[in-house]
């Protein structure tokens, strides 16, 4: 479909950085038009735009866990469906391995980038079709795409059903669903994606419907597959904790934008973003805290803007503890700020840190936005 | 607030304390909330699903008490039999609930209507599900005070613009449909209906759980400023132990039905005694601790319908010795701390008696690898 995109793109021969970059997503924008009213078209009005996926830069390296954390309407999981194209970026570029792919669609043309980029869905309970085996289920996509002979496809079934953690494989590939238990029904959706081996696996709130005591097991079992099979994951999560434990990077998003990118620990550690500092201060932890610490606490006012009506400036400007004039009418870039962490923030130009905010009282007011 | 509701059905409130109506019969004198013994069992496919399996705990006024644990330990179901909110395949089969010393489980269906909502309400998780879509959200305010303490169409009216500004909604916004509003408004509008009754105890079973972070961090804050405001008494189910880290005074930790741990939060998360208390506390993500150590508890939780004999955690337990898998180890209490576990008989200082096998509880082991040069590490198999 397009002369440039092979349909069998193989490994970029340049040496230097992008040598290990397995990902790349450059200016990525998803932006949803508002469906108007009669009355708007007729006025002519212009038509409103929904800022899902607003210019994002992402690089996943070979064998990388990136945690991409946000809120609801952050645009993490839009960045996800993009990556396993489900959703269609209105501007920007998608590469896998050195090739660009953004203009790869279809269900022929993408056969093979659909092999080599998985999908992990939240719910395993919705994924899974309650009617079908487990068998069928994981062995569905070799049939879709037309992988195999049906002794290949058997094999290749048992193969992901044990490195996923169920064995032995010929007794869980006969059962259905409802006989699982969350962690198990967890095991198969990833069987579901191992049996293509892909190279990346985008894992959308993977665990976060399960039980503390199964999650590490699963997550666990994450890592595991990295290891063995050199997979690289973006990992998208509303928990800062979870990603705090499982990824090598973090990103945050905050409406359409990465705000800070960088080592886990550093960006817990030592956030350089506000909104990263006041999502790792009101993360909860299973440690109580004194009425000090507690006080510590950036609890933000209201929620997180309409993507719709994105604010100017800054775009968490009217949510944040430290504006300043600039804020409010220019929008900074990420700015390195050492150690391979970058933040959006004015504060943050020139690697500065944030300033120390005066402890508030607790329990903290509570004003809602207009 | 106690303006509105005395003029209710004056009738059955006969005692008043702290500026509250109790219920008739009510001992002022009584703690507030003395659960003793409980078992609410679930009759499926013939089968008895022993979900709650004597279950006891206590409420004083103005406290907040987080009852954790995972999904089928029976958190929920010992709340809602408090308020016997039970589907129809769950009995409460024996023990007590006593509020102000009256107790419950005796009492009708019909008598149980004048302390639901009025004396215990609950606020639950999925706001979407439990507001109804079609009616405006000051409507849904003011229906059970017309209907259940009787107050006219304009006091009512009044009040619920009163609670809206209370739980931090614009009055104006109650004329909003549910659908309109934001997940976080939504769990605020279920609060202000659980507190249209003036209640004694506001039960909030995962009230913050679908939320963002950011809005549980305000939902939170909201609740523990009404607790302190309204002196309400507060009891959070939640199988988040941070969330109960954040806001409650004490925990009372469940397994397989049974109490596993119960005292004040400050002991049981700094010095965890039962081994499913520690184990749950280390498979928690703790961005305040190392991130190289998340434990893992092996196996899953028994089957309820047949418990296995002795401790019920024993299967799993890192610890487990000869007794555990045959006797029920006591409930023994330590100072401000309630155990049961075979580890601390009674009479024992509350120290273990056992220190821990190599690779289990505190030889707590990395999920993150360490850099490649070093052997890959294993995680706790208990």
């Amino acid at each position: 479909m397009d002369e440039h995109v092979s349909s069998n793109p193989t490994p970029s021969t340049d040496p230097g950085p992008a040598a290990d970059e397995i990902l790349r997503l450059e200016g990525l924008e998803v932006h949803f038009p508002v469906r108007g009213g009669l009355i708007d078209s007729l006025l002519r009005r212009p038509r409103g735009v929904v800022r899902a996926v607003d210019g994002i830069d992402l690089t996943l390296r070979r064998g990388e866990v990136v945690g991409l954390v946000g809120e609801s309407g952050s645009g993490k999981t839009t960045t996800g469906r993009v990556v396993v194209k489900l959703t269609r970026q209105t501007a920007g570029r998608v590469s896998l391995d050195g090739q660009d792919v953004s203009t790869l669609w279809g269900t022929r043309a993408l056969r093979d980038y659909r092999r080599r980029v998985q999908l992990i869905f939240q719910d395993p309970y919705e994924t899974l079709n309650p009617k079908h085996t487990i068998r069928e289920f994981v062995m569905e996509p070799l049939v879709v795409n037309g992988i195999g002979t049906p002794a290949e496809r058997e094999s290749r079934v048992t193969d992901a059903l044990e490195a996923a953690g169920l064995r032995p494989a010929r007794d869980f590939a006969a059962r259905y669903p409802h006989e699982q238990s969350g962690g198990q029904r967890q095991r198969v959706v990833i069987a579901g994606a191992l049996v293509m081996d892909p190279q990346v696996i985008v894992a959308d709130e993977p665990v976060s419907l399960l039980d503390v005591s199964i999650r590490t097991e699963l997550l666990r079992l994450m890592l595991d597959l990295r290891a063995e099979r050199g997979l690289t994951y973006l990992f998208i999560t509303h928990d800062l904790s979870l990603a705090w434990v499982i990824a090598d990077r973090i990103a945050v998003m905050y409406l359409g934008k990465i705000m800070e990118i960088g080592p886990a620990e550093q960006v817990i550690r030592s956030p350089h973003n506000p909104y990263t500092q006041a999502l790792v201060s009101v993360s909860p932890t299973p440690e109580p805290r004194t009425a000090g610490e507690r006080a510590k606490r950036t609890i933000l006012v209201g929620e997180t803007p309409d993507a719709a009506n994105v604010p100017t400036g800054c775009r968490f400007n009217p949510r944040c503890p430290y504006v300043f004039d600039r804020c409010r009418v220019e929008e900074p870039p990420l700015f390195d700020v050492g150690g391979g962490q970058s933040a959006a923030c004015w504060l943050a130009e020139g690697g500065r840190s944030l300033p120390v905010l005066p402890a508030r009282p607790d329990p903290i007011p509570d004003p809602m936005p207009a | 607030m106690s303006a509105a509701t005395s003029g209710a059905n004056g009738a059955v409130a006969e005692t008043a304390v702290g500026g509250r109506l109790l219920p008739k019969l009510a001992d002022p004198a009584a703690p507030l909330l003395v659960v003793e013994n409980l078992k609410t069992y679930f009759s499926l496919d013939g089968a008895t699903v022993h979900a709650v399996d004597g279950v006891s705990f206590r409420l004083e006024r103005g406290e907040a008490l987080g009852i954790a644990g995972e999904s089928g330990c029976g958190k929920t179901t010992t709340a809602l039999s408090l308020i016997r909110l039970l589907p129809p395949n769950a009995k409460i089969e024996e023990g007590s609930i006593k509020l102000y010393g009256i107790d419950l489980v005796g009492k009708s269906d019909n008598a149980l209507r004048r302390y639901r909502w009025r004396e215990v309400s609950i606020v639950f998780q999925g706001a979407m599900n439990a507001l109804n879509p079609v009616h405006r959200l000051s409507d849904q305010i003011v229906e059970p005070l017309t209907q259940r303490l009787g107050l006219s169409e304009k006091a009512a009216r009044r009040r619920a613009g009163e609670l809206l500004e209370l739980v931090g909604i614009p009055k104006r916004r109650g004329g909003a449909y549910p659908h309109e509003l934001s997940g976080g408004m939504r769990q605020r509008a279920m609060i202000a209906m659980a507190l249209a009754c003036d209640p004694a105890i506001v039960i909030g079973d995962e009230p913050t759980t679908a939320l963002d972070v950011m809005v549980q961090a305000q939902i939170l804050a909201l609740l523990e400023d009404l607790r302190h405001k309204l002196g309400l008494s507060l009891i959070l189910i939640t199988h988040d132990l941070s969330v109960i880290a954040e806001t409650c005074d004490r925990v009372l930790v469940m397994y397989a039905g049974r109490v596993a741990e119960e005292g004040s939060v400050d002991e049981v998360f700094r010095r965890p005694r039962h081994p499913y208390t520690q184990k749950l506390l280390a498979a928690f993500p703790n961005i305040r601790a190392d991130r190289r150590t998340l434990d893992v508890i092996p196996g899953s939780p028994p089957d309820l319908r047949h418990p296995p004999p002795g401790c019920r955690f024993a299967p799993r337990c890192p610890f487990a010795m000869p007794v555990c898998t045959e006797v029920v180890p006591p409930e023994v209490t330590f100072g401000q701390v309630r155990v049961a576990c075979h580890l601390y008989p009674p009479g024992s200082d509350g120290t273990q008696v056992t220190t821990a096998p190599p690779n289990a509880i505190g030889a707590t082991v990395p999920l993150v690898e360490p850099p490649p040069a070093e052997p890959p590490l294993e995680i706790a198999r208990g």
